[in-house]
């Protein structure tokens, strides 16, 4: 099986360049789902939240209107932020692919890009999304942002780790079993640790009473569609970046590469004396 | 367990010690750069509040706890 004289496997830093230029497109691309769904949303939590201030100057910490960044700059800002952080988002996806494929044990190499796109979608966004959902601006204690933000990033992990005992519970169960059987066990894996985490963790209820209800419910609709389509376009591009590697025409990143030597990410030619 | 995968894979990663240090590397730059986005104030970026400010609309948006 070592052989790779007519199509050799991308290396890793080909696999990484492809997951960071796939989270790159996908983040411009939540971006301008962000801008287009979201924006409004922002405009209107941040009137509110300016008639709030005006009413008590006392609200203390607004980084609203500090003028260091104009609200002009903040909208065009939202496209850098969703672009590095996909970017960021990529290149991890594509570090798991590559460190995960061979224990993935999917029946190709598209679905287990997918499906670790998809894990990401589930344990990173929807499950800390369904206890921590996302705030605009006007809502929100500013006293406990340190904890929330703990709080929040504890749940992303926790969250990945639900993903992870998922597929603990479907591995659990042996080949040959019924289908529905293994998705039991899968479904019971994440739901044991996804449960409990949102039973350990401490809730904050910090919306105030006057604050609209549809513009809270429209923010976090935006929000959670803004990272769908991250993870989803981030996992749909850089599956198609990997298969586009297959066709031998187009494998001249491998020839570009370094020789074996130097290439100790090479999995293809693994190093024997 | 079954060995007859029938595609051959695309990435058979030799888990040798200098592509895991390499992941980890990669693995501790991105979620420097993730961290920039997210929860930055200037300590990291060194540009004062100013990417924290230009960052903010997509922070909000992407999930994050802003304020
Ligand atoms: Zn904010």
């Amino acid at each position: 099986m070592s052989l790779n004289t007519t199509s050799a496997p991308p290396t890793f830093v080909t696999v990484l360049l492809r997951g960071l230029l796939a989270g790159l497109v996908a983040g411009l691309l939540a971006g301008t789902f962000a801008y287009v769904v979201g924006e409004p949303r922002i405009e209107a939590a941040i009137a509110i939240e300016e008639a709030a201030t005006h009413a008590a100057p006392a609200v203390g910490h607004d980084h609203h209107q500090d003028e260091l960044v104009s609200r002009e700059g903040q909208r065009g800002g939202l496209f850098l932020a969703t672009g590095l952080f996909g970017a960021a988002m990529g290149g991890l996806l594509a570090t798991a692919y590559a460190l995960l494929r061979r224990r993935l044990r999917t029946a190709d190499d598209g679905r287990s890009g997918l499906l670790l796109a998809g894990g990401a979608l589930l344990g990173a966004v929807i499950v800390p999304f369904l206890k921590y959902p996302p705030n605009p601006p006007a809502v929100g204690d500013p006293d406990t942002i340190n904890q929330r933000t703990g709080t929040y990033l504890l749940m992303v992990v926790l969250g990945l780790v639900a993903v992870w005992a998922g597929s603990l519970g479907h591995r659990s169960i042996r080949r040959g079993a019924p289908p529905w059987l293994r998705a039991g066990a899968a479904g019971g894996g994440f739901l044991l640790v996804a449960v409990v985490s949102h039973l350990v963790l401490p809730s904050f209820e910090e919306v105030p009473d006057d604050f609209p209800a549809t513009l809270l419910w429209n923010f976090r609709l935006a929000s959670l569609g803004t990272q769908v389509v991250l993870w989803a376009a981030t996992g749909l591009l850089f599956t198609a970046l990997m298969s586009r590697g297959r066709r031998p025409a187009l494998d001249r990143d491998a020839g570009r590469l370094p020789a074996p030597g130097r290439s100790a990410f090479d999995a293809g030619t693994p190093a024997r004396p | 367990m079954s060995s007859s995968t029938p595609a051959q894979p695309l990435v058979r990663p030799a888990a040798s010690p200098r592509m895991l240090w390499a992941a980890l590397a990669v693995v501790g730059a991105l979620l420097l750069l993730a961290y920039l986005v997210a929860f930055d104030q200037g300590a990291v970026s060194r540009s004062g509040m100013y990417l924290h400010e230009l960052m903010h609309d997509g922070r909000h948006l992407l999930g994050v706890p802003c304020h």
